[in-house]
Order: structure tokens, then sequence, then C-alpha cells
């Protein structure tokens, strides 16, 4: 670095335990005044423990937190706030029912001499922070009517108003639009030039080569070292992440689609999405690209039966399909893999052999009385076969990391025998090695002549993986490219609704 | 924390961290024998030891619905009315000439109905289970001051009280009630899919919804359990005075609760055990005999009681994070 800055914060040899897991084993983290140092690692390398031991959320079993110089213990996310540390997280933890100011003023409401709260200086200086970071949000706004993207920026407005010296950002461009990263990336900068302090962590390689100046990599909750990011290129980045190298992500075995096994015929549903027409063939990968709000989460739902769809026609393998409930989509076959799966595709508290048969569960029972063995036997084959990462099948699935909790609810889908597999986002907060797995997963279910729709908002997988996509805006679906017609230009150009056809 | 356990040996672990609620209880359930006894050695004799269990039966009896519904995240606060219900329609029936066995029926079928109510009130109206079960409590206790006019039913048939002061081998009936009812609810939630899926329910209705279980099976089904293990506890209530009691049952829900929730079980849903619960009542009634053995004041044998909900609910809250 330039002239000797005094670290922000310095972590010494953290050691964390859990019962029954080592979770970090002696790491080190330092964070100079001004700089965006990124935290690389795959999931369960330990990133998450080690921030949210910075946090105050857990306490560490060894090491030393210095934060501008002072030893700290820190006890909890409050005593954090107040030594100058902050962090967004993906879920942005803003109080839903509160309005912006009362939320940037949490726990510390300014108060008029009459003892009521001060409005007018709350809205005032709320509505002067969001105006140096260009947020354009009433400080009068309930939260919960804010987009995820408004609200992420008002989580980033309430740190700095706390005028925290050393950020944390958590995959914080996850939900973000292209423009809203931008801006998220401009907000960064001038945090940057504030001297704060920012931790990055994200999966996207082409942000952390953007905007950070050195990355420090975890592995298998180890330090593996601290490189200064134009000293490094990605392949190599990976290389020291997943301890291997990696050629090509996205390369896999694609096949020779047969015959169509779904037909859409203008499906829509409300403001979701309208009139929307695309078939699907035996042994393809489908992709359906569009930003947030472009309906493709709500198509896959109704065709599944999650949601009901007001109008259209959908067949599959040859049937009509126009499902009103989940039952229905998995009898015919479609499995679902949701968006967001600690919400929507695991029961967190069960085990990974209770979470596999969940679906499946006829074929481990009888006359509704489950054959125990049976179901762990099932459990134990998919994990192997998918190579989940745990210590048995009777571990709770939330002490899982991501990607491994992803094969999970792969494997629940797999021990159903589906035909149509609708990955949505199925690598959102998954690291690179459990996403080449994940990779290899598709590539294995299409060799054994399964179908795939792969949602996702991150435009390179869609590329890499789909042999063709449907891309939607607004609701609208704006064309079907075939894969070589695939350049960025072209699908964004699809996605934003500048071409295409109009509905 | 309690335990900071070493890494390696996992699959030895990992059965101690599945079952230490229930070792946890285990341990004090001892204590307080051991105190009580060396204390009162009465309270050791084989008699009192089965008055305890009969007394722990019929709350015991309840605490084993409630642990399926605190389960699937919901409450029923309607338990008590349901035993007052059930004993209140067994007593109408058999004293206007009905046969034993039809009136039991006949009051089965009643509490059910009310968990039909609750369930579809929860389910399909969308009421959340605390208003709607706190709803039926009011319904069904107001119902059964109406229809008796707030006087008990006395002059039960000797045939159908008999069954409460009987034994079996020298165990009281009443136990064996609950032993049935105990043995019964780990088969359903341990071995069924059922069971299986009052957890999947509790711990995340979206995901379960996904996964194409009945939610709404589940959800009737929890509550239905809930009024009929509440019946059964009614019925025997009236065989053991030998009344219909129209106030009979009342305040039962906090008991009840008490006992899933030392028993392991989270109101958050997801998690509860019947074998833990079953202990929780134990642990509860034996405070109760002991303290009324030794003659500790009653009120401070409550206190007692509250302290420990509290305590118990920490210990495993720490245990967990």
């Amino acid at each position: 670095m330039q002239e000797q800055k005094k670290p922000v914060v310095a972590m010494k040899g953290i050691v964390k335990e859990f019962p029954g897991v080592r979770a970090l084993s002696g790491v080190d983290l330092e964070l100079l005044p001004g700089e965006v140092h990124a935290l690389v690692g795959e999931n369960g390398a330990g990133k998450s423990t080690l921030i949210k031991i910075l946090m105050g959320v857990y306490t560490k079993t060894a090491g030393e937190v210095y934060v501008n110089g002072e030893k700290q213990d820190v006890r909890s996310p409050l005593h954090a706030q107040s030594i100058g540390l902050g962090a967004v997280y993906q879920d942005v933890n803003l109080a839903q029912h509160l309005s912006v100011a009362e939320n940037f003023f949490m726990g510390q409401l300014p108060r008029t001499r009459m003892g009521t709260v001060d409005y007018k200086r709350m809205y005032q200086e709320t509505r002067e922070t969001l105006d140096s970071i260009e947020v354009h949000v009433d400080p009068k706004a309930l939260v919960k009517t804010l987009s995820v993207a408004q609200q992420e920026m008002v989580a980033i407005g309430k740190i700095m108003h706390q005028k925290a010296r050393a950020v944390v950002f958590d995959e914080p461009t996850a939900l973000l639009t292209a423009d809203e990263t931008e801006q998220l990336f401009r907000i960064i900068d001038k945090l940057k030039g504030d001297g704060v302090g920012i931790f990055y962590i994200s999966h996207r390689m082409e942000e952390i080569f953007r905007i950070c100046d050195r990355a420090t990599i975890l592995k298998d909750g180890s330090y593996v070292g601290t490189v200064r990011i134009q000293d490094i290129d990605e392949d190599r980045l990976i290389a020291m992440m997943v301890g291997r190298n990696v050629e090509d992500m996205y390369h896999i075995q694609h096949g020779q689609p047969g015959e169509v096994v779904l037909k859409a015929e203008h499906i829509s549903r409300g403001k979701a999405f309208q009139d929307v027409s695309f078939e699907v063939r035996r042994g393809e990968i489908f992709g359906m690209f569009g930003l947030v709000g472009s309906g493709r989460t709500e198509i896959v739902r109704a065709i599944f039966g999650a949601d009901v769809k007001d109008s259209g026609k959908v067949t599959f393998m040859g049937k009509a399909a126009d499902h009103t409930r989940p039952e229905q989509g998995i009898r015919a076959g479609i499995a679902l893999l949701p968006e967001d799966r600690r919400a929507q595709g695991l029961a967190l508290g069960m085990s990974v052999a209770d979470n596999t048969n969940m679906v499946a569960i006829d074929k481990i029972s009888r006359w509704g009385v489950i054959d125990r063995k049976k179901g762990v036997q099932v459990a134990e084959s998919y994990a192997k076969k998918l190579r989940t990462k745990t210590p048995t099948v009777f571990q709770k699935v939330k002490n899982l990391s991501g990607g491994n909790q992803q094969k999970v609810v792969i494997s629940k889908w797999l021990a159903q025998d589906s035909e149509l597999f609708i990955f949505d986002e199925p690598t959102v907060g998954v690291d690179v090695g459990a996403k080449l797995e994940i990779y290899k997963v598709f590539e294995e279910l299409i060799k054994e002549g399964k179908t795939i729709i792969i949602i996702s908002s991150y435009l390179p997988e869609v590329m890499g993986l789909a042999d063709r996509m449907l891309v939607m805006y607004e609701g609208h679906p704006m064309g079907i490219i075939e894969r070589d017609g695939f350049t960025d230009d072209n699908i964004m150009r699809y996605a934003s609704g500048k071409s295409g056809k109009e509905s | 924390m309690m335990n900071e356990q070493k890494t390696e040996k996992k699959g030895k672990d990992l059965l101690l961290v599945r079952f230490q609620t229930e070792i946890l209880l285990v341990a004090i359930l001892a204590v307080l024998f051991l105190f009580f006894g060396i204390k009162s050695p009465v309270f050791l004799k084989l008699d009192t030891l089965m008055k305890l269990l009969k007394q722990a039966s019929i709350y015991g009896i309840i605490a084993i619905g409630m642990t399926f519904v605190i389960t699937s995240s919901g409450i029923d606060l309607s338990v008590g009315s349901v035993v007052g219900l059930s004993g209140i329609v067994v007593s109408m029936c058999m004293v206007r000439g009905v046969p034993v066995l039809v009136s039991v029926l006949l009051a089965l079928g009643a509490s059910i109905l009310v968990g039909v109510f609750n369930g579809a009130l929860i389910h399909d109206a969308k009421v959340p289970p605390f208003i709607a079960t706190m709803a039926s409590m009011t319904i069904v206790r107001n119902v059964i001051l109406l229809i008796t006019g707030a006087k008990t039913i006395s002059d039960l048939p000797q045939s159908f009280t008999a069954f409460a002061s009987g034994s079996f081998l020298g165990i009281p009936n009443m136990f064996l009630a609950w032993l049935a009812i105990i043995l019964l609810g780990i088969f359903i939630t341990g071995r069924t899919v059922f069971g299986r899926n009052i957890y999947a329910y509790g711990s995340n209705k979206e995901s379960a919804r996904l996964s194409g279980i009945n939610v709404r099976k589940t959800v009737y089904g929890v509550y239905i359990f809930s009024a009929l293990v509440c019946a059964i506890a009614g019925i025997l209530m009236a065989a053991r005075l030998g009344n219909g009691v129209p106030t009979s049952g009342d305040g039962y829900e906090l008991d009840a609760i008490a006992a899933s929730v030392v028993g392991g079980a989270s109101l958050d849903g997801g998690e509860g055990s019947v074998f833990g619960t079953v202990l929780g009542a134990m642990i509860m009634a034996t405070l109760r005999q002991g303290g009324t053995l030794l003659g500790i004041n009653s009120f401070i044998m409550e206190i007692i009681i509250g302290s420990l909900i509290a305590i118990a609910v920490v210990i495993d809250k720490m245990r967990k994070r």
C-alpha cells in the first residue's frame, strides 16, 4: 500500500468452534482506511462466520480483534455499531413497518424540548444523508413499500448515518440490476474517499476485480493468503479459493434435444406476466432471463402450480397441465427449486435425510408409516452422488453451507424422479466449487434425458449454460434467442425492453 | 454456552445433541425425586407414586396434543374447553340413558368438531392460531355453561366411573391411558408421514407447500388430534370425579403449553418432542405433589414452577445458540 496507515480493523488468529465443527482455525484479516477489501472463498470457507464474529453476532473461541488499534471484545451487534462497525447483509435488516427515517434513528430517536420525538430533525438529517449518496427515497416512506434495491440503499444510508468507519457488504449486488449495481459502486467509491474501510463479499469475480484493492482468501476455515488485486488474475484467484485450476466454469456436455415436453400457450397472470408462449424440448437447458420484476419466477411458479395463472394453456408430456396446486405439478413430474432456498426450499431445522425425503415420501412409506432405514439409505445415496458435505445425513440442514444446502434441495427432487427440473437462481450465494458441482448435476440430468429450465439474473451463467433462452421484460416475453445469438448486447437489449417483439 | 465440544467424534456427539433436552429433564426429575424422597419418605412409596402418575395423566395427555400443535408452529388455547365439553357431553348422554360406549363416542365426536372448527379458522380463513383458538375456547366454554345452566351433572353410572379408579396389574388405568397416548404420539411423530409433515410445516410453511405436502391435512390434523386427546382427557376426568363439571379443564391450556415448552418444543415451530413433553409434565406434577406432601405453600410452589419454565427455556435457547 502507499504510506503506513493504521488498520481500521485487524483480526488475528481467529478461531471459532461450534459443537462438532471447527468453522475457523486461526484466520488473520486486516482492513485499512479507504480500502475495499474482498473476502473470498467457497461457501463454508468461513467468510460469514468471520464477519459475524466481527459484528458481534458470534463470540470467538480464540484470537484477537482490534478496531482502530484498540483491542475489542465485540459483544453484540449494538456494541459493534457503537465502535464504528456496520454491515449490509443480503437480506436487509430493516424494520419493515417503520419509515426510512425511523429506521435511521432506531434506538436513538431525537427528542424535542417537550420530550416528544423530533420528527422534523429526523426527516431532515435522513434526507441529507440520502442525498449525499444520491438515493432518492422519501424519508417518510414505510420501508415495506420500497423495492429491494431501495431498501438496500437505505440500509447503506443508515450505516453512513451512524458514521461507521468499517462497513461490511455481504453479497450486496445479488438482487440488484445493472444500473443499481453501478449506483452501489458509486456509493462505495464515495465511502472509500471518506476513508471508510470496506469489506466486500461477493461470488462475482468481475465485481471484485473492478472495485477491490486487496483480497483475503479463506478455504475450509483456514487463512490462505492476502493478495493485491492488481497483482493477480481471475483464474489464479479462483485457483486459490478452490485449491485447483478452473478452466471454463460453464463448460458442460449438452445433449441433443428431443421431443417437446413442455408447451406454454398464451399464459398470463395478473400484472406478473402476460401472453407468454414457449416450448421446451427433452434434454434441453432452457434459459429464462430478465431483470428482477420481469416475471420469470412467476411464470415457472404458475407452471409448477405454486401460483394459479389467469389464462392460457400448459401442456406437459402430452397432457394438459394447468396446475393449481404444487402437488399436481409434482405428480406430473415437475420439480421447482425455488429462488430463495432458505425461505422456500428447505426445512432448515430438519435433517438432511428428512429434507431429502420430503417430496418422495411415498417411496419410503406404506400406509403413512415411514421406513426410516430406507429413508436414511435414500438420503445417503444422494448425498454421496452429489458429494454433499455433511458429517451424517442426520445433520440439520441449517448447519450446512449454501452450496451444500442447494445440493440437498436437488436431492429431494432427484429422489422424486422428476422429469423437468426448474432451477430458479440455483447458484445465488453458492461458492465456485459448489457451483461447478451443481453444473455437473445439470450435465448428468441431461444425460439421463431430463429437461432443465434455468432462471438466473446472472447473465454469464444463463449464457454459458442454456441452449436457448426466453428473455422477459416487465412481464412481457421479448423473444427467444438461440445459443449462437447469445451476446451481452443482444440479450440486454431484449431484457431492457429496447428490442424484440412488443406485446 | 454450556458445552464446547471437541470436533472429532461426530456420531456420538450428534446423538447427545439430539437428546440433550431430554437428558437434562431426566436429570432434573431425578434431582426432584431425590430431594422429595429424602425430605419425606412417604414420597417414594408405591402408593404415592401411583397417585403422582394419575395426577400427571390428565394434563400429560393434553400436553401431547399441544406438542403436536406447537410443533406445527400453532397454539391451541381451546384445550381446556374441549376437556370440559367432552366431560359434559359424555355425562349428559349417560344420565339420559345412552349406553356408555355410545356416550363416549358422541363426546369424542363433539370434540373433533371443535378441532375441525379450529383447523378451518386457521387454515382456510387464515386466522392466527392464537386468536382462532381463543375464540373457540370462549365459545365452547360458554356453550357448556349455557346447556348445563352451569350445574354439575352427577350420578354417573358405576360402570363408567370404575375405569378411572381401576388399575391393571397394579398400574392405574389413568396412567395406562396416558401411556397409550404417549406411545401413539411417539409413533406418529417419529414414524409416520403425518408426523414428518408436522415438523416440515412447522419449520417452513412455504417449503412444505412447494414440496407437495398437503398443508390443509396437516393443519386440520394437528388441531383434530389435539381436540381428540383433550376429549379423552375430559372423559377420564369425568370418570374420576364421578361428575360432569362445566368448569372442568379451565386453565389447562397453560399447563399443557408449559409441559410442551419445558419439554423442548419451540413456539416458533418445527421443534417439539413427545418424550420431552412427558418429562415436562412429570416434572410439574412432581413439584406439585412433593410440595403438597411437604406442606409447602402452594403459591410458592407455583412461583417455583413459573421459574422452572423460564429457566428450562433459557437453558434450551443457550444450548441451541
